[in-house]
């Protein structure tokens, strides 16, 4: 391992972006890209999440999976701050493409035009997809 | 003809094709991430609102509660729970599903 990874020398703190372009529940990735999420927080790297696509939708208000048989996860997108991840940016094409605006979501986001998403994400260390 | 689709349209063309393809007095059943393409101000809207001239759609109930979609169902859609969905297969003589 490289002394800039080494954490235990009070190693480097990088940009860890992740990528949700998912819907949720259709597939597995949005779930499984959370869970990630929740795993890196332990490792205390400066970690922000992309909403665009079909990613927008999940953080729709009002998800009720009572008869689907499979759990809801959408309140976890609002437990995020509870492990300092905090940046969840979502980009704005997507979800007027969607019909979707800000008071739709069910966390506090900072809504970014694609430019402004293009750049920061052209700014991270490592980006992850889901 | 009943056809089933359950991709998001904004990820896959199934619906479109579905759409192309569908003939006159056929029914769609969106279904899954399917559910999308029935929900009002997105960008499907228009195209699904035309293809209802010709063909009856429907959506999943239980599949739009658990996105939050349930309240912006495209007006025309009829909305159906589980016990539709096999109704459905069973009045029409065939059905295709469009993955």
């Amino acid at each position: 391992m490289s002394d800039e990874m080494d954490m235990e020398e009070g190693g480097v703190v990088k940009q860890f972006m992740f990528v949700n372009r998912k819907a949720p529940y259709g597939t597995i990735y949005a779930l499984e890209g959370l869970e990630v999420v929740l795993i890196s927080a332990a490792f205390e790297q400066d970690v922000s999440m992309a909403f665009i696509d079909d990613g927008v939708y999940e953080l729709k208000k009002g998800q009720d999976t009572k008869e689907l048989g499979q759990k809801n996860f959408s309140p976890t997108y609002r437990a995020l701050e509870g492990y300092d991840i905090e940046k969840l940016y979502v980009e704005r094409e997507s979800m007027e493409a969607r019909g979707l605006t800000e008071d739709d979501l069910l966390v506090d986001v900072v809504v970014m035009d694609r430019a402004e998403l293009a750049a920061k994400m052209a700014e991270q260390d490592v980006l992850i997809s889901f | 003809m009943l056809h089933i689709v359950n991709k998001s349209p904004y990820e896959r063309n199934s619906l479109e094709s579905c759409l192309r393809l569908a003939t006159k007095g056929s029914a769609v059943l969106l279904i899954e991430d399917g559910v999308y393409g029935a929900t009002k101000g997105g960008n499907f809207e228009g195209k699904v609102q035309a293809a209802m001239a010709d063909v009856k759609v429907y959506v999943l109930g239980p599949d739009l509660s658990a996105r939050g979609m349930a309240d912006r169902v495209l007006d025309g859609v009829s909305v159906v729970d589980y016990g539709g969905f096999v109704d459905l297969v069973a009045e029409h003589s065939n059905c295709q599903s469009w993955l």
